[in-house]
């Protein structure tokens, strides 16, 4: 009996473990865009690494970083960091999240980012992501160097005291390893098919 | 006579009106810290505490169903405590007036603290950072679940058990 909660618990924890942990090799993905191409990080060949946010247009939380991504993805393009944005929701569960909405969205805002729709929910499973926004910090080889949270304060940007991903990328940058290297992503779950 | 009838509606209809105007009250922490402080002094009640925020559909549809549950246990030592995570800048707009609406037999705490990571740990390790979440606190005991309850049926098997198993 003790070894078979212990195999279950076990179980349990690797079900919870599942996707990338920092240090690991992080999937390539070919998803389509709100501009209708296709996009992978192979192309962008000369980039020093990708900030990849699983994020959609419904959840309150993800709507209240929407600036704040714009604005990374804009400053850290230059800099060599490729953002890339996937929405991971099932459009059934959330007719918010659908393609057609994703299209009218980054027009709207005037996304500088590609806004990917992670169609059929292959990616975000293998990245581990399970609420959005969700970040997984990337280097150029594709290496998982940061997972969790934008920052610290979701509601104002001007009360923020540790912008976790921003540390993370000057830490890279610099050829050191973010710390901390993982923070939990608050925000809405990923609305899985049911 | 029609004055009467007159006063008599206009008395009622006031009436009416301070009824629906009635506020429900909750208590406003500006840091989990201070919430610490203050909750879950007796050891012998048992706590159901729920996070939850209006903006958080499936947190709406499963607030009913503690409000049922806990409303069967009235004869026993159980506190249910509903911490909500509103938007700071909602409160007057959505959270206030989702209140009014409701009425709530439980207790409404408002969690003003947005540094999640500092604390969600202590709320439970295993709390990913999504609501709703849901933690049964008695004495030392604890037994926590992310995500909602698919019926009050499934919530009063959780608390039921909890309380069993606590006794």
């Amino acid at each position: 009996m003790n070894i078979l909660i212990f195999i279950l618990a076990h179980l349990v924890l690797t079900v919870t473990h599942q996707g990338y942990q920092p240090g690991d090799v992080a999937t390539d993905f070919s998803l389509k865009s709100t501009d209708g191409k296709m996009v992978s990080m192979k192309d962008f060949p000369d980039a020093k690494g990708f900030i990849i946010v699983f994020t959609c247009n419904h959840c309150p939380f993800a709507i209240k970083y929407e600036d704040r991504i714009n604005d990374l993805a804009k400053r850290y393009k230059p800099q060599g960091y490729e953002l890339i944005a996937i929405n991971p929701n099932d459009p059934e569960v959330q007719p918010a999240d659908s393609f057609e909405a994703m299209q009218v969205r980054a027009k709207e805002k005037s996304f500088a980012f590609p806004y990917l729709f992670d169609e059929g929910q292959q990616i975000f499973p293998q990245y581990g992501a399970t609420k959005t926004p969700h970040i997984f910090l990337l280097d150029k080889e594709r290496v998982v160097r940061y997972i969790g949270a934008i920052d610290d304060n979701v509601e104002d940007a001007t009360m923020v005291q540790e912008k976790y991903l921003e540390n993370a990328i000057a830490a890279l940058s610099q050829g050191s390893l973010p710390e901390p290297s993982v923070t939990k992503a608050i925000g809405c779950s990923i609305k899985v098919k049911k | 006579m029609i004055f009467f009838r007159t006063l008599f509606l206009s008395l009622f209809l006031s009436f009416g009106h301070v009824l629906s105007l009635q506020a429900q009250e909750y208590q406003s922490f500006e840091s989990f810290d201070a919430l610490k402080a203050y909750a879950f002094k007796n050891n012998d009640t048992t706590y159901i505490v729920n996070f939850w925020a209006t903006w958080c559909g499936p947190c709406v549809k499963e607030l009913p169903y503690f409000e049922s549950v806990y409303r069967s246990y009235a004869s026993e030592k159980v506190k249910l405590i509903l911490v909500s995570l509103d938007f700071l800048n909602k409160i007057e707009s959505h959270f206030i007036p989702f209140l009014n609406e409701h009425h709530f037999s439980g207790e409404v705490w408002l969690l003003r603290d947005r540094r999640f990571n500092k604390w969600i740990d202590e709320v439970d390790p295993s709390w990913s950072g999504a609501i709703p979440v849901t933690l049964l606190i008695k004495g030392g005991l604890r037994k926590f679940q992310e995500g909602e309850f698919s019926s009050e049926e499934d919530l009063s098997i959780f608390v039921q058990d909890f309380i069993s198993q606590s006794k």
